[in-house]
């Protein structure tokens, strides 16, 4: 891998110059590389972080299938890192202009990386610097234990999607209350709602006393007001001190569970093993924010270099160049899911929206279309909205919040369906619905979502057995992963391991068009006549359980929701 | 229709046929197909409008998308150059007590206008806990949309590819011959540690080889690799015996003698000649009527992983000989024809085996050749019972060193068909354990279960 030239590097910074004046916010150093095809065959399988661990599967071809990125969160062809400073990489034979745009794209995504708040946890360190010690970590230990630490990083990583992001960024993000704050959101969150079930006369009624309280005596109302809550909730203290202590620590995830509890980790001849988990566990943890803003960040940053791209004074002349290659990058495509032709134009719609201060009380008190139509307060606050968006907002909220019927209307939106013609033996693609609703709920759909999968304390113990708990969402677990994920966990604990989960109550297995095929025998598979379907699935509770590396099941019970 | 079929089948029918054998040998009979190569697909009609892009939002990635960069190709040597260690790995996995992890897999890369690219990789899964997708039958996943179009309206179309002429495998529209066999060589490489040919005798050593042995093992005065004490000591002997430095056989004194430089004698490398078993090897397969679809894919499939084998490890040991069969039988020049011709007819297996003994007695084969058979079918035969068949097969048993027959289960038929039947009557897979084996595959087969068979049939 070569540097960018200083020919190149000057136009770089000349952009960073021209986004900053635009509001974008990133730490001044940057490193660009050439890279090569060649380069690519090494960096891909690392995701593009150089200085990645080495494993065994990374010299592998794996399983190319739709569902790989519910295996692989990282993006192989990712071109810019999110390290300190952020690397970026590039073909070497770009022209000038094109690369300008590129540079516009590449800031944009750093200047997401490092304002998002889903990313909080990587902006401490650099991933490079980490990966690299780690990386000899590895090493060192392999010279040592031989080819145990590869089996440890293979179980570690079998489970490493079920790491516990959320709590991770909710320890780090956890707002600062002032003195005594906490207090009062617990007596009127929780206290008088959960433990003593007041009526909302008697909540309104507490709500006016402690406005009283504080409108008497200022500073010191929140304390008379509590000094009288006590007086007739004894307990009230006392309650209040459990539920501090419970909320200090979640609880914790399955590879933390196992660092944590497992005798077999923590003998001295096996301590080793939990610094590889750990390595694991951290390098998923880094990738997570980056799979759940694939469409934000994406669209992010074709908003940015479409904008600047436009105002920039040292491409005159190349605009038809331009567009024909933003065309290519954010034209929406007939059928399927382009994340940077998505993102951005629901972020200029965002934009034109807030510009107009459509997300506002006043418009939505409106019921006339009409008058909704013609609703322009000119607020000019549209550009800050966006920058709140692009700091707060993560894919499934910005999809959740903001993907609406006008949204949809307007870029004449639909949810494609694609079913078999049997008479005509051909695939048909159909407007499915274009209902906002409908497109929201195909989008989560098509979106990244590990299963959760947390370990249940009290049923753990039993014999020396971890008794894991799969939350039921609606879908059940792919079958063929089951044994060998859990032949890994049961490894780590050392003893046998229970995973509690759903499955459809049927005696074939559902459909899954998603794994299949990838090594068909060469023909596409013709799908075969099945019986059709019951359109009401039954479900059912059932255990499997793992002992010296031999897989049961068994039913629990059926299942009645859905 | 073919009078002379006509014939055979009524002949059959005064022998008594059930009502379900009846059918299936008058649906073949009645088949109007004929045995053709595949031409080169054309490409399937684009119906105006759609050129589906089912990638999901994961797909896209700024360099292949933003910067145009191609993916990375990785060739076959590149993924072949860790591959020893990867299957040693393997290896050791299994004696560690957990399951194997490397597949071996053909990958189908989807190229335009239906020239499919057929990649061979060694490949793994990381296992996870994952979710599953539910969907109605005969739903493919949803994707967004835009553009034009009411609610229900069908806005484009695209083919199920191939859903007739199943027959002709996975080389339809791609490559030649040439390119069939080059990924061929790799998958048998990547298959070679699995398995060994068995029975492998010695036989006629005549075939000059290109192979050969380095080893130290010719001699040569002066210099060398690799002193021979012995032999030079005894060289110092015969000089000073010449010489008359030895006059009392009883005393010797070495310290006396001359050594002359042409005395020391050296070993040296050199090239020998390494001559090994030859072994012929008949690839039978049933192309009949009743062969479209699965069991043909899965039968060539097989065939196919086998013959890889054979090519990369007994690269010039092995000769191949392919016949295809209907009613009647005929040997084709290559793997390629055979591998590709389509479906017809009607089925007599007994007649690829009568040819298969006609070339072994017409060429002399058992003199010099090691033979194997392997065939494929889905069982049925007119031959309901093997009135025909099973002499042939006992004929051949007398010479053959292994027998391997892929029974591939149509979806329909049930329970054991024609061709397992009379075998297992016939106790030849018993008595002849070591001779002749029988692997019946179900109609969804994978890869994996494919190499398990291959396994059986070969297997010592």
């Amino acid at each position: 891998m070569e540097l960018l030239d200083q020919h190149a590097k000057k136009i770089m910074e000349g952009c960073k110059r021209r986004a900053r004046d635009a509001g974008l916010r990133f730490q001044d150093e940057s490193l660009e590389y050439i890279v090569t095809n060649r380069d690519l065959i090494e960096l891909s399988p690392k995701v593009m972080i150089p200085t990645l661990y080495d494993y065994w599967v990374h010299d592998v071809e794996v399983l190319k299938g739709k569902g790989q990125y519910e295996l692989y969160p990282g993006n192989p062809y990712e071109t810019v890192i999110n390290t300190r400073p952020p690397i970026s990489f590039y073909n070497d034979n770009n022209p000038d202009w094109l690369n300008v745009m590129i540079f516009y794209h590449v800031l944009g995504h750093i200047d997401f990386f490092q304002n998002n708040t889903y990313f909080r946890h990587t902006w401490d360190y650099d991933f490079t610097g980490q990966a690299l010690s780690d990386k000899r970590l590895i090493a060192k230990l392999r010279s040592e234990k031989g080819r145990e630490v590869d089996y440890v990083i293979e179980f570690a990583r079998s489970i490493d999607n079920l790491v516990g992001y959320y709590e991770k960024l909710s320890d780090l993000n956890r707002p600062r209350f002032l003195n005594g704050s906490r207090r009062m959101d617990f007596y009127f969150d929780v206290f008088l709602q959960v433990h003593r079930k007041v009526s909302i006369g008697e909540y309104v009624k507490e709500i006016e006393r402690y406005n009283q309280c504080v409108a008497q005596y200022g500073e010191l109302g929140e304390e008379s007001f509590f000094a009288e809550v006590e007086k007739s909730f004894p307990e009230f203290r006392a309650v209040l001190q459990r539920s501090l202590e419970k909320k200090k620590r979640h609880r914790p995830d399955l590879m933390q569970f196992l660092m944590d509890h497992s005798e077999f980790l923590n003998k001295g001849e096996h301590k080793w093993m939990k610094s590889v988990i750990h390595v694991v566990r951290n390098t998923s943890l880094f990738f997570q924010p980056q799979i759940r803003t694939k469409i934000m960040n994406e669209g992010w940053a074709s908003y940015w270099h479409e904008t600047l791209f436009m105002q920039d004074d040292r491409i005159r002349g190349h605009e038809v160049d331009f567009a024909r290659v933003n065309a290519g990058v954010t034209s929406m495509p007939r059928v399927g899911l382009n994340p940077y032709a998505l993102g951005m134009r629901l972020i200029y719609h965002i934009e034109e929206m807030a510009e107009r201060g459509v997300y506002s009380f006043d418009f939505d008190r409106l019921s006339d279309a009409r008058e909704r139509e013609h609703f322009d307060r000119k607020t000019g606050r549209g550009r800050d909205f966006i920058f709140r968006v692009r700091e707060d907002f993560n894919d499934f909220l910005f999809i959740n919040e903001f993907v609406d019927q006008a949204f949809i209307n307007r870029h004449d939106l639909f949810v494609a369906g694609k079913r078999l013609n049997r008479s005509r033996m051909v695939w048909e693609y159909y407007v499915k619905s274009r209902k906002a609703e409908d497109y929201r709920q195909m989008l989560f759909d098509s979106m990244y979502h590990p299963p959760r999968v947390m370990v249940s304390p009290e049923k753990t113990g039993v014999n020396g057995t971890l008794y894991m708990v799969h939350r039921f969402e609606g879908k059940p677990l792919v079958k063929d992963f089951i044994a060998n994920t859990m032949m890994g966990v049961e490894y780590l604990w050392g003893g046998p391991v229970k995973l509690e989960t759903s499955e459809i109550a049927a005696s074939e297995s559902p459909s899954r068009p998603d794994l299949s095929g990838i090594y068909s025998m060469g023909v596409p598979p013709v799908p075969t006549r099945k019986e059709p379907e019951k359109k009401k699935l039954q479900w059912q509770r059932v255990l499997y359980t793992m002992e010296n590396r031999r897989l049961t099941r068994r039913i629990l019970y059926a299942m009645d929701r859905q | 229709m073919n009078p002379v079929l006509q014939k055979y089948y009524e002949a059959l029918k005064a022998g008594g046929l059930t009502e379900e054998q009846d059918e299936i040998i008058r649906r073949e009979l009645n088949d109007a197909r004929i045995h053709e190569m595949p031409v080169v697909a054309p490409p399937p009609d684009t119906e105006e409008g759609v050129t589906p892009e089912p990638q999901g939002i994961y797909e896209y990635a700024d360099l292949t998308f933003l910067q145009r960069m191609s993916e990375p190709y990785i060739s076959y040597t590149t993924c072949l150059r860790s591959l020893d260690d990867l299957l040693e790995r393997d290896k050791l996995r299994e004696k560690d007590g957990f399951p194997r992890k490397i597949r071996v897999g053909r990958l189908i890369k989807p190229g335009r206008g239906g020239k499919d690219k057929f990649v061979v990789v060694p490949s793994t899964v990381e296992e996870k806990l994952i979710h599953d997708v539910v969907r109605p039958p005969d739903e493919e996943g949803e994707a967004g949309g835009t553009g034009e179009g009411e609610e229900g309206e069908v806005i484009g179309e695209q083919p199920v590819r191939s859903p007739e002429g199943a027959g002709s495998g996975p080389g339809e529209g791609q490559g030649g011959p040439h390119e069939m066999e080059s990924s061929a060589y790799d998958l048998g490489k990547i298959l070679t540690e699995k398995f060994e040919l068995p029975n492998l005798k010695d036989k006629g050593k005549k075939r000059s080889l290109t192979r050969y042995t380095y080893d130290m093992t010719d001699r040569n005065r002066g210099f060398g690799q690799f002193l021979d004490k012995k032999a030079t000591l005894r060289q110092i002997v015969k000089t000073n015996i010449s010489l008359g430095h030895l006059p009392d056989v009883g005393n010797i004194d070495p310290t006396g003698f001359l050594i002359s430089p042409s005395d020391r004698v050296y070993r040296i490398l050199s090239r020998e000649k390494d001559y090994e078993s030859q072994a012929m090897v008949f690839f039978l397969r049933d192309y009949s009527g009743s062969m479209t679809g699965k069991p043909t894919e899965l039968v060539v499939s097989q065939h196919v992983l086998i013959y890889s084998w054979l090519l990369y490890q007994y690269e010039k040991q092995v000769e191949s000989r392919f016949i295809l069969h209907d009613t009647e039988a005929v040997e084709v020049e290559d793997f390629y024809t055979y591998y590709n011709t389509r479906v017809a007819g009607g089925t007599k297996v007994a007649s690829a085996f009568r040819l298969v003994n006609e070339i072994v007695e017409k060429e002399n084969l058992v003199q010099d050749y090691n033979i194997y058979v392997f065939h494929g079918t889905d069982g049925d035969d007119w031959d309901a019972d093997g009135k025909e068949t099973l002499p042939e097969m006992k004929k051949m048993l007398a010479y053959a060193n292994r027998i391997g027959i892929t029974v591939a289960r149509h979806g329909m038929s049930q329970g054991s068909s024609e061709v397992e039947r009379y075998l297992n009557n016939s106790n030849l897979l018993k008595d002849k354990s070591k001779l002749i084996r029988m692997d019946v595959i179900n109609q969804n087969a994978d890869e994996t279960r494919l190499i398990e068979g291959i396994k059986a049939l070969i297997s010592e």
